[in-house]
C-alpha cells in the first residue's frame, strides 16, 4: 500500500521527465525564451514559435473567466444566502449534469448554437464579416463549462462563513446584499481566488470543445471576432502528422510540457490555499 | 428610498437572472442535443458496425465506437479501482490524521486531477513510444487508467474522510488489526465507492483528448489489446467534420448516445447513494 501511494505520487515526476525528455530535441536548438515569444510558426521550415498560440490560450481563458465569474458568484450567493430549499434541489442536479456533459458535446452545442448566433446575429453589428468560429465562441463555450465547477466550489466556500458574523452585520443595519458583499465575499476571498485559479487551469487545458469552435488559424487574434488557435487545440490537431516532420513531435511535446508546468503551478498554489481555507473553518 | 435598498433590489434581480442564465444554458444544451440527435437515432445506429459507405452517409452504425469506449472504460475502471482503493485505505486508516504523507498524497492527487487530459495523452504517448507500442486498445486503457485514478482517489477519499474515527477506535478496542479495520471502513463506504466509480466512469467515457493520441480509430471492434479501438467522443468529432449532412446528423445522434450513457451512469450513482446507505452511521 505504501509503495502504491508513493508510486502514484511519482506520476507527476514521471510526467515532467517524460515530456521534458521528448522536448529536449527542440530545446537544444532554441532557447525556451525564443520558443515562447516568437510567433513564427512554420513546421516545414523548422520554425516553431508558440507566441500566437499562447496569446490565443490566454485570451480565450480570460474571456471565459470574465463571462463565468459574475454569473457564478451571483448564482452561488443566491443559492447560499437567498434560495429556498426547493430551488437548491433543482439547481444542484442541473450543475451536476452540466459538469458531467462530455466536452465533445459542448463543442457540438457551440457549433450548432453559439457559432451561428455570432456569425448571423451578433457579428454583423460589429464587424463586416465573421465566420462565427471565433475567440468569442471559444470563450462562451468555455465559460459554460467552468460555471458548474465555480458555482459548486463557491457554494462550498460560502457555507463555511459562520452565520454569527452575518447576523452581526445584519444587526448593524446592513441589507442582505451588503452583508453578502462586505462580509461573505470578503471573508471567502482567499477561497474565491483559489477556485478561480482552478477554473482558469481547467479552461486553459480544455481541448476538444475549444478546438471545435475557435477556428484554428495561426495568427494573433486582434478582436473578439477573429479566430483563435489555443495550445491544446494545436496539439490535438497535429498529433497525426507530427511523426512526419523533423522536430514537429518534439515541438508539440514542448507545448504539452508548457501546459503541464503552468497548470502544475496554478493547481498546486490553489489547492494549498483551499486546504488552508478548509482547515481554518472545519477545525 | 435609501441607496442601499435600491442596490439590494438590483442585486436581488441580478442574482435571479444569473441563476436563470445557468438554467438557460442547461436547457439550451439539452434541447439542442435531443432535438438534433433524436431524428437520426435508430436501432441500426447503435447495433451495427460502419458499413462500406458509412462515411459517405450510407448504411451502418457506431457499434465500433460504443464497444471501444466501453472496453477501454471498463478495463480502466477495474485497474483504477485496484490501484486507488489501497491508496485511499492507506491514507485514511494507516496514516495519522495529521500525517505529512497523507497531506502530500491528497495534494498531488488534487493537482493530477487538474492536469488536462491532452497532457495525459501526450504523456501516455511518450510511454507508448518508449515501450514500442502502436495506437491500440492497450494504449487507450493505459491513458484512461492514469486519468481515472485521481478522480477515483479524490472522490473515495471524500467518502472515507467522513467515517467517524470512533468507529475505528471501537474496532481496534476489540482487537482488530489495521486490515480488519479496513473491512469495517469498507462496509461503511461501499455505496460511496460505487457512486464514485460510476461518476468517474462517466467522466472517463466522455474524454476524447487523451484517447486521440493513444487508442487510434477503427471501424471494427478490437479483438486483442494491440488493435486500435474507436471511441464515442472521437466518433462524434470525426463525423462532425464531414461535409456530408447525413454523416453530420449521425454525429448528433452519437452525441446523444454519449450524453445518455453519462446521464444514466450519474443517475444510477445517485440512486445508489440514496438507497443503499443504510449501513451508514452518520
Amino acid at each position: 500500500m505504501l509503495s502504491l501511494t508513493v508510486l502514484s505520487l511519482l506520476i507527476l515526476v514521471f510526467m515532467a521527465v517524460g515530456l521534458y525528455s521528448k522536448s529536449a530535441d527542440i530545446l537544444k536548438e532554441n532557447s525556451v525564451w525564443t520558443l515562447l515569444t516568437s510567433s513564427a510558426w512554420s513546421p516545414f521550415n523548422g520554425q516553431f514559435g508558440f507566441w500566437s498560440f499562447i496569446v490565443s490560450s490566454i485570451y480565450v481563458t480570460l474571456l471565459s473567466l470574465i463571462i463565468a465569474l459574475p454569473i457564478s458568484l451571483l448564482t452561488a450567493l443566491f443559492l447560499t444566502e437567498k434560495a429556498k430549499p426547493w430551488i437548491k434541489k433543482a439547481v444542484f442536479p442541473v450543475l451536476d449534469i452540466l459538469a458531467g456533459i462530455p466536452s465533445v458535446v459542448y463543442g457540438l452545442w457551440g457549433i450548432l448554437i453559439i457559432v451561428p448566433w455570432i456569425a448571423n446575429s451578433l457579428g454583423p453589428h460589429f464587424v463586416d464579416y465573421t465566420s462565427g468560429y471565433t475567440l468569442l465562441a471559444g470563450g462562451i463555450v468555455l465559460s459554460v463549462m467552468i460555471i458548474p465547477l465555480l458555482v459548486s466550489l463557491f457554494v462550498e466556500i460560502f457555507s463555511t462563513v459562520p452565520s454569527e458574523i452575518k447576523d452581526a452585520s445584519a444587526s448593524l443595519g446592513a441589507t442582505p446584499w451588503q452583508t453578502s458583499r462586505k462580509v461573505v465575499v470578503r471573508k471567502a476571498l482567499p477561497g474565491i481566488i483559489a477556485s478561480t485559479v482552478l477554473a482558469v487551469s481547467k479552461a486553459f487545458g480544455e481541448t476538444l470543445a475549444v478546438l471545435m469552435v475557435c477556428g484554428n488559424m495561426v495568427e494573433i487574434p486582434r478582436s473578439l471576432f477573429d479566430s483563435a488557435y489555443p495550445l491544446p487545440a494545436l496539439i490535438a490537431n497535429n498529433y497525426g502528422e507530427m511523426l512526419s516532420l523533423p522536430k514537429y513531435e518534439s515541438a508539440l511535446m514542448f507545448a504539452a510540457l508548457v501546459m503541464f508546468v503552468i497548470i502544475l503551478i496554478f493547481n498546486t498554489v490553489a489547492r494549498i490555499v483551499l486546504h488552508k481555507v478548509e482547515e481554518k473553518f472545519t477545525l | 428610498m435609501k441607496l442601499k435598498f435600491i442596490e439590494e433590489k438590483i442585486f436581488n434581480v441580478l442574482m435571479i437572472v444569473a441563476t436563470l442564465i445557468v438554467f438557460g444554458f442547461f436547457a439550451s444544451i439539452v434541447w439542442t442535443i435531443v432535438k438534433t440527435g433524436l431524428p437520426s437515432l435508430s436501432w441500426e445506429m447503435i447495433s451495427q458496425l460502419p458499413g462500406g459507405g458509412f462515411y459517405l452517409g450510407k448504411e451502418g452504425g457506431i457499434l465500433n465506437a460504443i464497444m471501444g469506449s466501453l472496453m477501454i472504460v471498463l478495463a480502466s475502471a477495474l485497474l483504477g479501482l485496484l490501484i486507488s482503493i489501497p491508496i485511499v485505505f492507506y491514507i485514511n486508516v494507516y496514516l495519522k490524521k495529521k500525517s505529512k504523507l497523507a497531506y502530500f498524497t491528497r495534494l498531488s492527487f488534487d493537482v493530477l486531477f487538474g492536469i488536462p487530459s491532452i497532457v495525459y495523452g501526450a504523456f501516455a504517448f511518450t510511454i507508448m513510444i518508449a515501450l514500442g507500442l502502436k495506437t491500440s486498445l492497450l494504449g487507450g486503457i493505459i491513458v484512461i487508467t492514469l486519468l481515472i485514478i485521481p478522480i477515483f482517489v479524490r472522490s473515495m477519499d471524500e467518502v472515507a474522510k467522513s467515517v467517524p474515527s470512533d468507529l475505528l477506535d471501537a474496532a481496534y478496542s476489540l482487537g482488530a488489526t489495521k486490515l480488519e479495520a479496513c473491512k469495517v471502513v469498507l462496509r461503511q463506504i461501499a455505496p460511496g465507492i460505487a457512486t464514485a466509480t460510476l461518476l468517474s466512469v462517466g467522466k472517463a467515457i466522455g474524454d476524447a483528448a487523451a484517447v486521440m493520441f493513444t487508442a487510434g480509430f477503427t471501424d471494427n471492434i478490437p479483438t486483442s489489446l494491440d488493435q486500435p479501438a474507436a471511441t464515442l467522443p472521437l466518433s462524434v468529432f470525426f463525423q462532425l467534420s464531414s461535409p456530408i449532412p447525413e454523416v453530420r446528423e449521425r454525429a448528433y445522434a452519437a452525441a446523444l448516445v454519449l450524453t445518455l450513457i453519462v446521464l444514466v451512469l450519474s443517475i444510477v450513482g445517485r440512486i445508489i447513494t440514496n438507497r443503499f446507505s443504510k449501513n451508514k452511521l452518520i
